[in-house]
């Protein structure tokens, strides 16, 4: 359970989630002082470790539209955000998935900020108003992905498969 | 049933007769591209994978194009790495500064990316590639670093949207004024997760430049790929340059689309993307008097010779208003080069602007460019998002060359076809 901590509307890019005057920092340990930098009350949270762990952004349609960049998901990965949209960007959600960043696809969502949800296996609950919202499951190729831990782990396996040994 | 031209490309490298919309399928990848902005991540993740080789050093190309000549010392460091990962594998598709430019209109201008491919790219504008006839998809560093350890990735069939562009076009008046009236009528995911194939007759009398602008901001309407059908005007272009066998690709009749649009081009204004995003979309003389401090042509949306030649054509024997600084890009050495020698740099800097090494620039708010808090640009780039080309208080309006050109000469946001040039 995690209270939501930014609201934001439809069609967040990337270059709003992390600008690309900072695309030279890379390593997620280093990303996440740069997220949202342009919203200097939120980046200023992030960077003095406030918020706990699955504390919850959320936000409408399409977020995480734009670039390809990775630090966009690695910067909210670092503090352990829950991301609830309606939807995402594909890149984003791909970038997501692959690195961990728990992301919750939930077209009918109604929260405001400092709202309580529960994230179950099929809706979120919003525990401040008492209502329940449906979720939409991920795409199948990327479940499997999920439930080996990220991408690295992934391939590290399928590695291992194609050469016959453990890679 | 028939197949769509992107359905055609990902069942041939799928290796399987047909495929459909929602298929989940392992496709081979003939080429992987990084740039110097998300190979050093891969190239991290790709260790921690457990990897030691690439599937293929011949297939992966390095390109340096984001920050180059480097920006900074974190730029720099970053460079480095990719060049020690590029001579430890044995890459010899690593483009460095002088023999480079912007990944996507170098690859095919090298000739590395021919029709019928299937590529993956660590860069969103990876789409581009459409525009010969190829499958392109961007995806992030993870996903590129697994690419490289397994030269396959899985990939789920779009479903299709028919863009048809029938009509002819006025002068100034081309791709990106198509590409952005779309964006401006589907929104930043009418295209959502699908392939956006490109066709018509206006599309067939296109140059490649404008085909490249087409599948380029496929992905600005949430796209997974743009592609248009490589035709003999395209293979003009495609043939001299390409190393590899091509593989020709088209719709069959009766291929079925999610959804198809027509657009009788005769009456298409220059289109301009107002900010905050690029489909805040408007027709350039519904546009009050904006005030411009900069004007960037250039880019992997619009950084070909054609493009440069359209500035030009509007700043010869004119001088751009002394309120605007104004940049050209070219997007390749080769293209700089042609402008040399077509005099088009002349031009450039007998009209007051300024001609820059190719890169992505001031796209993205790196270098070369960057603006201040309140400032201005028109711009030929691919997206306007807030902080997009500097300061979060800063505006980008998209345009074409021959907008942005004609607003250099102004100093306002001008229509091209009442400038006298």
């Amino acid at each position: 359970m995690g209270k939501v901590v930014l609201k934001l509307g439809d069609d967040i890019s990337t270059d709003i989630i992390y600008p690309g005057r900072y695309m030279a920092t890379v390593l997620p340990t280093e990303t996440p002082q740069y997220a949202f930098a342009d919203y200097a009350d939120f980046n200023a949270k992030v960077k003095q470790k406030e918020f706990p762990a699955q504390s919850v952004i959320l936000a409408g349609k399409n977020f995480g539209c734009g670039s390809s960049r990775e630090q966009a998901a690695s910067c909210l990965k670092g503090p352990d955000f829950v991301i609830v949209a309606r939807d995402f960007a594909r890149i984003f959600l791909q970038n997501s998935i692959n690195l961990g960043l728990r992301t919750v696809i939930c077209p009918g969502i109604d929260a405001s900020e400092g709202d309580e949800l529960e994230v179950t296996a099929d809706t979120v609950i919003n525990k401040t108003s008492g209502r329940a919202f449906a979720t939409v499951a991920l795409p199948k190729a990327r479940q499997a992905i999920v439930d080996a831990g990220g991408l690295i782990p992934y391939t590290r396996k399928r590695l291992g498969e194609k050469h016959g040994s453990a890679a | 049933m028939g197949m769509t031209i992107t359905e055609k490309l990902l069942a041939a490298r799928a290796e399987v007769e047909s495929v459909q919309p929602g298929q989940l399928l392992i496709v081979k990848i003939d080429v992987v591209l990084g740039t110097d902005a998300t190979a050093p991540l891969a190239i991290q993740v790709f260790r921690r994978m457990g990897a030691r080789k690439l599937f293929n050093p011949d297939q992966v190309v390095l390109v340096h194009d984001h920050y180059v000549p480097a920006r900074d010392v974190a730029a720099a460091e970053a460079a480095r790495a990719v060049r020690v990962f590029a001579q430890e594998q044995g890459i010899r598709n690593h483009y460095e500064l002088n023999r480079g430019g912007v990944c996507h209109l170098l690859l095919p201008e090298e000739g590395l990316v021919v029709p019928g491919d299937v590529v993956i790219g660590a860069d969103s504008h990876t789409c581009t590639y459409g525009a010969f006839g190829a499958f392109a998809a961007g995806v992030g560093s993870t996903d590129m670093a697994a690419a490289w350890a397994l030269g396959e990735t899985w990939l789920r069939v779009p479903e299709s949207i028919k863009i048809e562009f029938v009509g002819k076009l006025q002068p100034w008046v081309g791709g990106k004024d198509m590409a952005l009236r779309l964006i401006g009528d589907v929104g930043l995911e009418g295209a959502r997760y699908k392939a956006v194939e490109f066709c018509g007759t206006a599309v067939e009398q296109l140059p490649i430049s404008h085909r490249v602008t087409l599948c380029n901001m496929a992905v600005e309407a949430g796209a997974k790929n743009g592609v248009v059908a490589a035709d003999e005007s395209a293979l003009a272009w495609i043939r001299p340059r390409a190393k590899r066998n091509l593989r020709l690709y088209r719709s069959d009749p009766d291929a079925s689309y999610a959804a198809v649009r027509t657009y009788d081009v005769s009456s298409l204004a220059p289109q301009v993307a107002c900010p905050p995003a690029p489909n805040n979309v408007k027709p350039v003389d519904a546009i009050e008097k904006i005030r411009v401090d900069q004007v960037v042509v250039g880019s992997c949306t619009n950084g070909m010779i054609d493009d440069l030649r359209v500035a030009a054509t509007f700043l010869k024997g004119n001088k751009v208003s002394t309120a605007v600084r104004t940049i050209v890009v070219p997007g390749t050495q080769a293209v700089y080069r042609q402008a040399v020698e077509e005099g088009l740099v002349a031009t450039f800097l007998d009209a007051g602007a300024i001609v820059t090494s190719p890169g992505c620039g001031p796209c993205i708010g790196g270098h070369m460019g960057v603006l201040a808090d309140g400032e201005v640009a028109v711009a030929t780039i691919a997206r306007n998002f807030q902080g997009r080309m500097g300061h979060p208080g800063s505006k980008v309006y998209l345009a074409s060359p021959a907008v942005a050109a004609a607003s250099a000469l102004t100093g306002v946001i001008t229509d091209p076809r009442v400038v006298k040039h």
